[in-house]
């Protein structure tokens, strides 16, 4: 009997791994020999989405540079869940200092490690939105202009989660945090402040700048290598879904992370030296209140009084991303939204 | 130790921090029935069959196939497929073509050669089966293979009942019957051809252990239709029976068949094949009241068959048939309306149903027969210890399919009776349904359709209809199964626990969580595709 290649393999590479394929077309995080970067009995809530996206970006960049890394972090959630005192979850060089000044101390290790001639080691560094966006901007601007040999890792949970969730520059429009409560005409944060790093990050025109979310792992991972194949400054910005801060089921991390994604309110896509070179399309899309109405910091937006002109606006900003980045088809550009719960 | 200043503790890994503790629920894995099992008349485990023929392993997928069904290739055929009716997959595109899989994996088999070894101690019971169609076949099989000798006494000078007088070769071509049969005989089961068992007391009193009765229903039901003496009247059964035989009766250029089920159906595409120019199909209620099968439907009217609803037939007489209009009262059953019209007809076929002939049960004690068909226990016992029997002789749908179960239900509980123990089966476990998966992993795929004849090209010959699959569509096919409620090792809950709790024990073995660092978030059981793990409230 003839035998054609089939191309079905019953779960693609939507999973994690998939016993149909060679092992060395599954992912990293499918191997019981991945490195564990943060391992066990760490801190972190139930549903951490940032623990999550740690191991799923600091595994993949282990296996890229064959083990030879070494992470700086920011102070945050992640530096606290990780290390206390006189434990560590991390299987890997890791080093902390203060809030602000991750990109700085990635830069001297990188330039300390050049200085031995050891360029074969590579350098990441990693913080949360408050210490990319606001707290350490500055230092990783620096960074990025200077060009340093550096991978820049947010993970971006959209506000302060380690002190008690207080607004940052990535908290988005109308999300309820403990410094933008939902009062007044206007509740929660506002519309028309915050900065987009990823676009700043493009504006500086480094080698490499992408973004991802725990809900994609294949494409984090792919990320993730291909920032390693670049020398310079690179930029990673990852979406990492919070159930403390955002309200939601620790059940949910992941679902809300791809309904972020499906309804078009956070693009995934890569930019090389500030173009735009992909983007990845939705699959399923979705409207923005599906991936809302999961979260009790959008909660007001429902009750006790539905507001339909903020959950227009927040649409308005997912389509705006959907024709920026050309997240969808041309012929299902016109299409209609699925119906609301269509996606789990 | 002497510590650095301002030091006091060993620096050791959060692995000492155990942060089960913090748990409330926990995730177990499971295995939840599928509803393609559930529907399966016959008990397969299809999507066990379907994960092993995945990797293209398809003698080990045909082997877990026949351990409830010695049939495969005949199913790929016949059966009505209630499976693909349930898979939860046609809520995502299209159900999976499980019919399509069996026949590949039944045909390669065939054509493989492959044969099935009794390894079973011999028992020393003997066991004696009357018919050889579905039910008696299936029962002979599971019998043999737990040891028992078997006799199947045969009316008729050819095996297979039904599935060789009743189905038509274009559905069922007799190649693959005989290779199906032929793998049993070849077991050790002893077949008995043109041996009429005409009393049961004395068979009873040759000495075997125990009898199963699987006799079917042959018997075309009469109505009665007033008829002029010219009127040409056939039975349905026994037009089937006869073109098999190579006799086919003389049905004339337009041919009425009467009745709404599938015989009714075979008889009118097999009278298209005879050379009839017009095959007409009557009957009392609407389509959707039909007993047929709509694929059959579908494929008749294909085929040029004609079919007239809500009608009667009030007489018949050479060359004309009186037809009755009939209309839904408001209960939607059909009721007279005296309105009238003549159709032509040289034949009046007659498939309203068929019975079983019970005579050979006469004189034996305690056996009860209601409404033509004989009662038997859960267990498939008769009345009397010791007779069983299954198929279309009792309460049940008439199919194959339900055949093959009902002789595979009776083997188990015959062994069992046997050996003085009472048969167990599995409990059962809930059904999955298509809400406790996560859809978002199985990536877009429509079924792949089997190619079939055109319909005015199959009309005049009794090739068969429907075509197989060749191996890669085939194996697209079963990659499409969902793996409903068992796990299929995607690894995604090794993947997405923040936590590193799910331990991975190897190919084939599954996964264990971790429960001294579970911190019981549930992201498996939610991102777990195939609804294989649930959560468990911790005892307090």
């Amino acid at each position: 009997m003839a035998t054609a290649p089939v191309k079905f393999y019953q779960v693609g590479s939507f999973a994690v791994g998939n016993r149909l394929l060679p092992p060395e077309q599954r992912s990293i995080q499918s191997d019981a020999e991945r490195t564990n970067a943060l391992t066990s009995g760490h801190r972190a809530c139930q549903g951490c989405g940032e623990a999550l996206g740690a191991r799923y970006a600091l595994d993949a960049a282990m296996r890229a540079t064959d083990g030879k890394m070494i992470a700086v972090n920011a102070t945050g959630c992640l530096e606290v869940f990780s290390t206390p005192y006189p434990e560590s979850s991390w299987r890997i060089a890791w080093l902390h200092s203060l809030f602000g000044n991750a990109p700085a101390v990635a830069t001297g290790v990188a330039a300390a490690l050049k200085a031995q001639g050891r360029t074969d080691i590579r350098v990441v560094a990693q913080g949360g939105d408050g210490a990319t966006v606001d707290i350490g901007f500055g230092a990783l601007s620096g960074m990025f202009e200077r060009n340093d040999d550096v991978l820049y890792i947010c993970y971006d949970n959209e506000a302060y989660m380690n002190t008690g969730v207080q607004r940052s520059g990535a908290t988005p429009p109308a999300a309820r945090t403990a410094t933008t409560q939902a009062v007044g005409p206007n509740p929660g944060n506002v519309f028309g402040q915050g900065k987009n790093l990823p676009r700043i990050a493009m504006a500086h025109e480094i080698p490499y700048v992408a973004t991802a979310t725990v809900a994609d792992l294949r494409d984090l991972e792919a990320k993730v290598a291909r920032a390693m194949e670049f020398r310079g400054a690179r930029y990673l910005h990852l979406l990492v879904p919070c159930p403390l801060g955002w309200g939601s089921a620790s059940c949910d991390t992941v679902r809300i992370a791809r309904l972020a994604t499906q309804s078009g309110l956070f693009p995934v896509f890569e930019a090389e030296r500030g173009e735009l070179v992909s983007s990845t399309p939705i699959r399923q899309r979705v409207g923005v209140e599906d991936y809302l109405k999961l979260q009790s910091r959008y909660g007001h937006l429902f009750s006790p009084k539905r507001r339909e002109d903020v959950i227009d606006h927040l649409q308005a900003n997912a389509n705006r991303n959907i024709w920026r980045y050309n997240l969808v088809n041309a012929d299902t550009k016109n299409a209609d939204l699925l119906e609301p719960g269509t996606l789990s | 130790m002497k510590k650095p200043f301002a030091i006091t503790l060993e620096v050791e890994s959060s692995l000492a921090n155990h942060t089960g503790s913090w748990r409330v629920e926990r995730p177990q894995y499971v295995n939840l029935m599928p509803p393609c099992n559930n529907a399966c008349p016959a008990g397969e485990n299809i999507q066990n069959w379907l994960y092993v023929a995945e990797d293209g392993s398809y003698e080990a997928a045909w082997r877990a196939l026949i351990v409830e069904n010695p049939f495969p290739a005949i199913m790929g055929r016949v059966c009505y497929h209630p499976c693909q009716t349930a898979c939860n997959r046609a809520q995502l595109d299209e159900a999976v073509g499980i019919n399509s899989v069996e026949r590949f994996l039944g045909d390669h088999a065939i054509e493989k050669g492959w044969s099935i070894p009794v390894t079973a101690q011999p028992t020393g019971f003997h066991v004696l089966i009357i018919g050889s169609g579905p039910a008696g076949l299936s029962a002979a099989y599971h019998l043999r293979r737990l040891g028992h000798e078997v006799t199947v006494r045969e009316a008729a000078n050819a095996l297979g009942g039904m599935m060789r007088w009743g189905i038509p070769k274009y559905r069922l071509p007799r190649e693959v019957l005989d290779a199906e049969i032929k793998r049993i005989a070849d077991m050790g089961v002893k077949f008995e051809l043109n041996t009429r068992v005409d009393n049961l007391e004395s068979a009873l009193k040759e000495g075997f252990n125990a009898i199963f009765l699987a006799v079917g229903a042959h018997i075309g039901k009469r109505a009665y239709i007033p008829a002029g003496e010219a009127a040409h009247i056939l039975d349905a059964i026994n037009v089937l029976h006869d073109v098999e035989d190579g006799q086919a009766p003389m049905l004339g250029r337009k041919v009425v068949v009467y009745g709404g089920g599938n015989t009714a159906i075979d008889v009118a595409r097999t009278a298209k094949r005879l050379g009839a120019e017009e095959s007409i199909i009557v009957y009392r209620r609407t389509r959707e009241k039909a007993p047929a099968n709509d694929t059959e439907i579908k494929e008749a009217l294909e085929e040029g068959v004609l079919i007239k609803w809500l009608s009667t037939i009030k007489h018949a007489d050479a060359g004309v048939l009186k037809v009755e209009k009939m209309a839904l009262d408001e209960k939607g059953f059909p009721q007279p309306t005296g309105e009238y019209e003549d159709l032509e007809a040289d034949s009046l076929v007659l498939a309203l149903g068929q019975e079983s002939d019970l005579s050979l049960l006469k004189d034996v004690p305690d056996l009860e027969v209601e409404d033509g068909v004989v009662k038997v226990n859960s267990m498939m016992m008769t009345g009397h210890a010791g007779i069983f029997a299954g198929g279309d002789m009792v309460p049940a749908e008439r199919t194959v399919t339900t055949g093959v179960g009902h002789g595979k239900k009776a083997a188990r509980n015959i062994d069992a009776w046997l050996r003085s123990i009472e048969y167990v089966g599995h409990d059962k476990h809930d059904i999955v349904e298509f809400k406790d998966l996560n859809p978002w992993y199985y990536s877009d795929a429509p079924r792949t359709v089997r190619p079939r004849l055109e319909g005015a090209r199959r009309a005049s010959t009794f090739d068969e209809v429907v075509q197989g699959l060749d191996e890669s569509t085939a194996l697209f096919e079963a990659r499409r199964c969902m793996s409903c409620g068992n796990c299929f090792e995607c690894d995604n809950c090794f993947g997405v626990c923040p936590d590193n709790a799910v331990i991975k024990l190897g190919t084939g073995l599954g996964f264990e969580i971790n429960l001294d660092y579970c911190k019981g978030c549930g992201i498996c059981v939610n991102e777990c595709p195939s609804g294989s793990i649930v959560m468990i409230p911790e005892k307090s």
